[in-house]
C-alpha cells in the first residue's frame, strides 16, 4: 500500500463517520459538525493528492484546499446562525421535531 | 519538520507508512468518531477539536505547512469556538430524554457503511496504480503568497466577497428581532 492509499483510506473513513453522524444525529448542530468532518476529509484528500501528485510545485491541490477551508468557514458561520435563528423561533434544535416550514 | 524524508525513506520498507501516520490516523478517527457518538453535545464539540487537530497534523505530515496552520487557525480557532457558542446559545448541552439518535438511525448507518465500502473498494483496487512515495516538494510560503496574488487572484477576491457576504448574512439571520420595531 502506497502512502497515498493510506491517506485516502483515512479520509474515506472520516468521511463515512461524518456522513453517519449527519444522517443519524437529532441535534442540528451535530449534523453541521458531521458535514464539517466530511469537508475536512475532502480537504485531506486534496492535500494528499497534491503531495503525491506529479507536479506539487504547481500548488493546485494546495490552493484548492485553502479555498475549501475558507468556504467551509463561511458555511459553518451561516449554518450555525440559521440554527440559532431556528432555535429562537421553534425553541428546539431537534431535527425530528422540525417537520414544517411554516412558522 | 523532516517527516517527508522520514516517510519517503520508509516507502519501500516493510511498513507502508511511518508510525507517525498510524498515530495521527488513530487520533483523528477516534476524535471524529467520539464527536459523532457522545451524548453530551459540548463533549462532541471538544472531540471535534481533537479531530481537527489530527487533520492539521496530517497536513503538516504531508509537508503542507501553510494548510496545516490555516487549519489550526480557522478550524480550532474559529469554527470549534463558533460551535461551542451555538451549543450554549441553543441549550444543546442538555441530553434529550428520547435519545440522541434520530428515528431513522439504522438507515443512516447503512448508507454511511455502504459509502465507506464503495470508497474503500475503489481505493484498494486502484492502490497499485497510485504514485508511490516522492521526495517532499520544496514549497515556501512566499511561493504560496505569490500564487495567491498572481494566478489565483480572482478566486481570492471571490472568496473575500463570499466571506463578507457570509458574515453579514449570518449576523442578519441570527440577529434578535425586536418586538414591535421592524
Amino acid at each position: 500500500m502506497t502512502p497515498l492509499a493510506g491517506y485516502l483510506l483515512v479520509a474515506a473513513l472520516l468521511f463515512s463517520v461524518g456522513l453517519a453522524g449527519a444522517l443519524t444525529r437529532r441535534n442540528a448542530i451535530l449534523v453541521l459538525i458531521g458535514i464539517e468532518l466530511m469537508l475536512n476529509a475532502a480537504n485531506l484528500n486534496l492535500i494528499a493528492f497534491w503531495r503525491y501528485g506529479p507536479h506539487p510545485e504547481a500548488l493546485t491541490g494546495m490552493m484548492f484546499a485553502i479555498f475549501s477551508i475558507a468556504v467551509a468557514a463561511a458555511e459553518a458561520a451561516v449554518g450555525l446562525g440559521l440554527v440559532i435563528s431556528i432555535h429562537r423561533h421553534a425553541k428546539t434544535t431537534d431535527l425530528d421535531q422540525m417537520n414544517r416550514m411554516k412558522g | 519538520m523532516g517527516h517527508g524524508a522520514f516517510s519517503s525513506g520508509l516507502g519501500k520498507g516493510v511498513l507502508p507508512m511511518s508510525l507517525v501516520f498510524y498515530l495521527i490516523a488513530a487520533l483523528t478517527v477516534a476524535g471524529g468518531l467520539a464527536s459523532m457518538v457522545l451524548k453530551n453535545t459540548v463533549h462532541c464539540a471538544l472531540a471535534l477539536t481533537v479531530a481537527f487537530a489530527g487533520l492539521a497534523l496530517f497536513f503538516l505530515n504531508l509537508d503542507a505547512q501553510f494548510a496545516g496552520f490555516a487549519q489550526i487557525l480557522v478550524y480550532i480557532g474559529a469554527v470549534a469556538i463558533l460551535v461551542v457558542f451555538a451549543i450554549l446559545l441553543t441549550k444543546g448541552s442538555e441530553t434529550p430524554k428520547d435519545g440522541v439518535f434520530s428515528r431513522t438511525w439504522l438507515a443512516g448507518l447503512a448508507v454511511a457503511a455502504a459509502v465507506f465500502a464503495v470508497l474503500g473498494w475503489a481505493i484498494l483496487h486502484t492502490a497499485p496504480m497510485l504514485p508511490g512515495a516522492t521526495p517532499a516538494p520544496a514549497v515556501t510560503v512566499q511561493q504560496i503568497g505569490q500564487a495567491l496574488i498572481g494566478r489565483y487572484v480572482l478566486p481570492l477576491e471571490i472568496v473575500a466577497v463570499l466571506l463578507t457576504a457570509a458574515l453579514i448574512g449570518a449576523v442578519i439571520v441570527a440577529m434578535h428581532e425586536k418586538e414591535g420595531t421592524k
